[in-house]
């Protein structure tokens, strides 16, 4: 028999557990790691490179694709950046649908995130159930903005279009008959807003029917409790984030900290952790659900109650009606700017970030007075996250590698951008 | 500014001639320091409690080869490349921006990965990208781009549609590469307007 015992094996980038195009290099110690090397940039698409190549609100579309399940956190951190520069004025009802959609997003992120990560592990059901909800949720996304996933709904001075007074309703088809239908059309037949609310009185029951599950659940337990395991110091060395961060013990939350949109009329709580393993940074993102589904809830009372202008009245960056386009020159003159040249931004610089699902999601934006950014540099919090995943697997087995990346909720089109 | 009043002191107090340049602007502070200080000023950012900036939020190169070119006023001549850090103080809830500018036959400066660990990937990222030189960084290899990749991508020099381009090729059996056959355009020309808004 041989004794050669340390060897080095490859790890995707073709592997259900990679979350996308993840390669690792792993030096191997018989079944127990001793190296980990990430390979990442195979979803590289040079995203920043060619924001400064176009006008400002044409990389909007960009940003969606960036972390591919929390769409309009990364939209509201790029057009935060530019309306920073700009100094322009953001419409309180635009903030409170910009605050809804964020938690919407978050709670997105979230069902995908536990749905992988109990998959990873080996618990199957809870993916089926996670994506149950997540229909719910995307069909808010299709109401306001169009798209399912890709919304392009925010833009700078607000955002695209006010909130629809009707659902869109199934149709009787060769699957599902009348009675079907009926069922399924219940919570659609009032405005976005009734459907949104209908869904955050179903919500929290849905969040227990998840941790009854999982919280309890000794299989669970044993492959989490424990397993990579980060000191509060060691996650702000790491540069952590998000619930990465806060599952350590660290309480520090932007949304709290450095309030934007209307974070800061807000009720909620932050959850922390106390062992800063993935058993806790699983609690935290549970908390995070019923968290997300009342600041929903508070939103969708006020949007209620308060009807009013959704974009900026500034032509210079905002599209004029179609109506005031076709019968006035000076309107018909902005349209046509805006949408061949766009507008041109005072030379600066600003930081925008904002507290997306995974973490600290930051737009460092420079412009030199030009209708396109000069530079722009997306920080996407999933990067710093991976590059600490060589120190939290180091002396575990192979296995947790697989709940080491489920815990951090790894997306590429933000790592890779 | 008078947010930063007690910040600005003690950075002009402890860095002195290092510190270049301090200004706010959209309610931040940039400090722009001396490229051979790098070190010494960011652990002093990290460990003097009146800034306590325990975490490196980003760290960035940028290429000024272009800043402002095309525009109507005269272009001032500036060093071609910077590091751009960003910090946050947990403790004191608040962001600072460093910046050191290299010049473009030596851009170098030190690695700050012993002072942030979190720095690693963030150096590897501005070298592949722009050919920054950490020096003192353990493992500077390439990060996002391909495998055997020439150039560095972010520079203002390189073409967005890149310079070559891979396809399967029948004859001998695998994948070539070759220059690119795209041409480059641009849909909408880079203006500088005198009165932006």
């Amino acid at each position: 028999m041989s004794e050669i015992r340390n060897y080095t094996m490859n790890f995707g980038p073709q592997h259900p557990a990679a979350h996308g195009v993840l390669r690792l290099v792993l030096e191997m110690d018989g079944e127990v790691i001793q190296r980990v090397d990430p390979h990442i940039g195979l979803l590289h698409r040079g995203t920043e490179k060619l924001a400064e190549s176009k006008p400002y609100n044409q990389s909007i579309g960009y940003m969606d694709r960036l972390d591919y399940v929390s769409m309009m956190c990364n939209e509201h951190a790029y057009v935060r950046a530019i309306e920073e520069l700009l100094g322009v004025a953001v419409p309180v009802r635009a903030q409170y649908i910009r605050t809804m959609f964020d938690e919407i997003t978050r709670i997105l992120n979230h069902l995908l995130w536990l749905g992988a990560h109990a998959l990873d592990v080996g618990a199957m059901t809870v993916f089926l159930y996670a994506f149950r909800e997540r229909e719910d949720l995307m069909d808010c996304y299709e109401a306001a903005s169009g798209a399912r996933l890709h919304a392009t709904y925010y833009r700078p001075g607000g955002v695209y279009r006010d909130l629809p007074d009707s659902m869109p309703k199934y149709q009787p088809s060769k699957w599902h008959d009348q009675g079907d239908v009926d069922a399924m059309n219940e919570a659609r037949q009032g405005s976005l807003l009734d459907f949104i609310w209908d869904f955050t009185e179903r919500f929290p029951q849905k969040v227990d029917d998840y941790e009854t599950l999982l919280t309890d659940n000794r299989i669970w337990k044993q492959r989490t409790v424990g397993i990579g395991v980060v000191s509060p110091e060691r996650a702000l060395q790491l540069g952590f984030t998000g619930p990465m961060l806060r599952g350590s013990g660290v309480e520090w939350d932007l949304r709290k900290k450095q309030p934007y949109a209307m974070y800061d009329q807000m009720d909620f709580d932050i959850p922390v952790g106390t062992d800063g393993d993935c058993y806790d940074r699983y609690l935290v993102r549970m908390e995070e659900f019923r968290q997300s589904n009342g600041i929903i809830r508070q939103c969708v009372e006020w949007l209620r109650s308060n009807p009013g202008p959704v974009i900026s009245d500034n032509h210079k960056i905002t599209p004029p009606s179609r109506e005031d386009m076709k019968g006035g020159m000076e309107s018909l003159i902005h349209h046509f700017k805006l949408f061949t040249e766009g507008y041109c931004i005072n030379a600066g610089e600003v930081y925008a970030a904002v507290e997306a699902p995974k973490g600290e999601f930051g737009i460092y934006m420079i412009s030199d007075g030009a209708n396109k950014p000069y530079r722009v540099k997306i920080r996407a919090p999933g990067f710093a996250h991976l590059s600490a995943l060589d120190e939290m697997c180091r002396g575990h087995m192979l296995a947790d590698l697989v709940a080491v990346i489920g815990t951090q909720d790894i997306v590429f089109g933000e790592i890779d951008r | 500014m008078a947010a930063f009043e007690a910040i600005l002191a003690e950075t002009q107090q402890r860095f002195g001639d290092h510190l270049l340049d301090a200004t706010v602007s959209n309610g931040e502070l940039t400090l722009t320091i001396e490229r051979n200080a790098v070190t010494e000023v960011c652990r002093e950012l990290r460990d003097n409690p009146v800034f306590a900036f325990e975490q490196l939020i980003d760290l960035c190169g940028v290429d000024f080869a272009d800043f402002g070119k095309g525009g109507p006023a005269p272009v001032e001549p500036q060093p071609r490349f910077a590091v751009v850090y960003h910090l946050l103080s947990i403790a004191n809830n608040r962001r600072i921006r460093v910046r050191a500018h290299l010049d473009e036959e030596q851009p170098a400066i030190e690695s700050v990965v012993p002072i942030w660990r979190v720095a690693d990937w963030f150096e590897r990222e501005a070298f592949d990208l722009f050919g920054i030189i950490f020096e003192g960084h353990s493992d500077l290899r390439r990060i996002l781009t391909d495998y055997g990749f020439i150039g560095h991508p972010f520079r203002k020099d390189f073409p967005l549609t890149g310079r070559v381009e891979m396809r399967y090729d029948a004859d001998k059996g695998r994948v070539v590469y070759q220059p690119v056959t795209i041409e480059p355009r641009t849909l909408v020309p880079r203006v500088i307007r005198e009165e932006p808004r």
